[in-house]
């Protein structure tokens, strides 16, 4: 009666039977060589924009020792800036923040935009309608605006968490799009009727069968958003309503080098390569992601 | 309807479903219906199998959709052990879906990529909270059931070949110990080798569980060795039905003789012997389906044997399924016994 197993897959069955996934999606990942590398280097960045801080001698304030405008040197690796700040402190203290809060944006953001999408797509008809057409709306209103007034109404000065959450709240609409789009496709498969017919209930459905067969856009849109939120942060600070002097942010740095990159370029390059460093890496990690997380990739080396 | 004392687990009385045809632009009016399942009446007894045949795209699928609740009616209704089962709301339909259950044709598609068969087998088990009553062990057996290898659970289906694919299908849709369970054309999707593997399968099961199947084909071969009763149907009607002898031996509607004659027979110098009936054209839109009887369009009889006088019935009339002198139910105003096979 039985068809006879493929005596081929016997012995590596054995082997596969009790294998955790969580194991498997490790394998696979492992096996992507460029995520891992990035993944590696992104450890670095955090490690130096976290530990960095507090062995370096120097922290990001102002101080009276510091030459004015010195070059890279042992002292300095990073030079100074006019004021007298150590570069390579700022860059640690800027990295940091801006980690934190392009971290937190990717995941509010992903969060909000992959269950708004998720609902509205699953839903279909005015449910669908109505959320998407909030989607425009809050697309159409200018970030800066919307930041601007949430910013100005936040009491007691802005820390990067606020910045964090006002960016993430204007931030996740392009997400519930993508994801939207891929679960209306995803809905018309069959085995979300066989779920229906087992009687799983609409959330079941939403979270474990369409989310899940979606993470392939949603984490390409989560490393996306933290690329945004990077450049968003700095867009913020540049116009006084984000992390403000005396902290600092990669974006701050920048912006306020952009004049000085050719005559004085450690004060424009150097943060300039760490926004690149995080920005791929994120990117390259999340592509490592999603083929990890995929169970039908194969297991080939690339 | 039934010649047999037993009341019927599952029933479907007139049921009818149109699907609405939208035209382009803003407004997407509603400019015509399919008419997928017309007047479809049902009676699936316990501990048997009910085949439901017809050629593609003639409402066979729709109609096990709506007997189990998948898609609302445009009318009729559809009794589960004397309950009319079409008006009820999802959480009210739960506790049934328990006993109805369905196992889809494409053994592809029908299992959520992302899940191992473990989880997939788990489903139904945990929609209904009955998981943490010994679930891990019933998912075991279960596989056990089926003929799959337990330690490949941690699977995933694109491991598997079709056909072992089709029993995870199997062992999910008998995880809640059903009564009855809805086939859409459980093998047409696999080869012919694999094919016998699962309806064997089914019908060791069938013995074992007291399960009553709707077997939803078109492959008529497998009909014949699987089922007890067969319903033909014909662009959302059904034309004819009766027990698997009756209709294969002694086939009554033109339609079904059509179909039957398609079968291939093992003999060669039978099969040059037999009469052929051809089938004329294409199968008529489901949108303007034709007046009277659905099948006048393509029917050979109304063609080459009615005068003209007799063809008005045809076209004015809708024949009703009822016995005229034959094992079968009929519905054709000019009936006629022919042997095809």
């Amino acid at each position: 009666m039985a068809e006879p197993i493929p005596s081929i897959l016997d012995a590596d069955a054995l082997a596969a039977a009790e294998r955790g996934q969580w194991r498997l999606v490790l394998r696979r990942f492992l096996r992507h060589r460029l995520a891992v590398a990035s993944l590696v280097l992104f450890l670095l960045v955090i490690v130096f924009a976290f530990i960095g801080p507090l062995v370096w001698k120097w922290d990001h304030l102002l101080h009276r020792e510091i030459p004015s405008l010195a070059s890279p040197s042992a002292d300095h690796p990073f030079g100074t800036t006019r004021a007298g700040n150590d570069v390579l402190a700022q860059v640690m203290r800027g990295t940091q923040q801006s980690l934190k809060v392009a971290l937190t944006v990717a995941v509010l953001a992903t969060g909000i935009g992959s269950v708004w999408g998720a609902v509205a797509g699953f839903y279909r008809g005015w449910i669908d309608t109505l959320m998407m057409r909030i989607v425009d709306v809050i697309f159409v209103i200018p970030f800066l605006a919307v930041a601007a007034s949430l910013s100005g109404a936040v009491r007691g000065g802005v820390t990067w968490f606020h910045i964090a959450v006002i960016l993430g709240l204007v931030g996740w609409m392009g997400t519930a799009r993508v994801v939207r789009a891929m679960v209306l496709s995803v809905r018309e498969q069959e085995f979300i009727e066989a779920a229906r017919a087992v009687g799983a209930s609409d959330p079941r459905i939403i979270f474990r069968h369409l989310v899940p067969n979606t993470t392939g856009v949603i984490i390409v849109a989560a490393t996306l958003e933290v690329a945004t939120a990077i450049l968003a942060e700095a867009g913020l600070s540049f116009v006084g309503l984000g992390i403000q002097p005396p902290d600092t942010s990669l974006g701050l740095l920048i912006s306020s080098a952009t004049s000085a990159a050719f005559t004085r370029p450690w004060l424009f390059y150097f943060p300039g390569v760490f926004i690149i460093v995080i920005c791929l890496t994120v990117n390259f990690i999340g592509d490592g992601l999603r083929d990890a997380l995929d169970p039908r990739q194969t297991m080939v080396r690339r | 309807m039934s010649e047999l004392a037993v009341p019927p687990v599952l029933s479907a009385r007139n049921l009818v479903k149109h699907f609405p045809v939208r035209g382009r632009g803003m407004l997407r009016r509603k400019v015509g219906e399919v008419h997928a399942v017309c007047d479809v009446s049902l009676d699936i007894r316990a501990e048997e199998t009910l085949a439901l045949v017809g050629e593609s795209g003639c409402g066979k699928s729709t109609t096990a959709r709506l007997l189990l609740n998948l898609i609302r009616p445009t009318a009729g209704e559809v009794r589960y052990r004397g309950r009319d089962i079409t008006r009820l709301s999802r959480r009210k339909m739960r506790p049934l879906r328990r006993d109805l259950q369905l196992v889809f044709q494409d053994p592809y598609a029908s299992l959520d990529p992302r899940m191992t068969v473990f989880e997939i087998i788990a489903e139904p088990l945990r929609v209904h909270g009955q998981f943490p009553y010994g679930g891990r062990e019933a998912v075991r057996e279960l596989m056990a059931t089926v003929g799959l290898d337990p330690e490949h659970r941690n699977r995933y289906p694109h491991e598997f070949s079709g056909g072992q694919r089709q029993r995870v299908g199997v062992a999910r849709a008998l995880a809640l110990r059903p009564k009855v369970l809805i086939l859409d054309e459980p093998v047409s999707a696999l080869d012919v080798s694999i094919q016998a593997g699962v309806i064997n399968l089914l019908e060791d099961l069938q013995e074992e569980l007291g399960l009553a199947y709707l077997f939803v084909s078109h492959d008529l071969s497998v009909v014949r060795h699987i089922a007890d009763r067969v319903a033909v149907m014909y662009l959302g009607k059904i034309v004819e039905v009766g027990d698997v002898g009756s209709v294969f031996e002694a086939p009554a509607h033109p339609y079904t003789q059509a179909l039957l004659s398609a079968i291939p027979v093992p003999d060669p110098r039978r099969e040059r012997r037999r009469r052929r009936v051809i089938l004329a054209g294409d199968v008529p839109s489901a949108v303007e389906p034709p007046s009277g009887c659905r099948f006048r369009t393509r029917c050979p009889k109304f063609e080459n044997e009615l005068s003209t006088i007799r063809r008005r019935r045809c076209i004015d009339e809708v024949p009703e399924l009822k016995y005229r002198y034959s094992g079968t139910e009929v519905a054709c105003h000019y009936a006629a016994v022919s042997t095809v096979l």
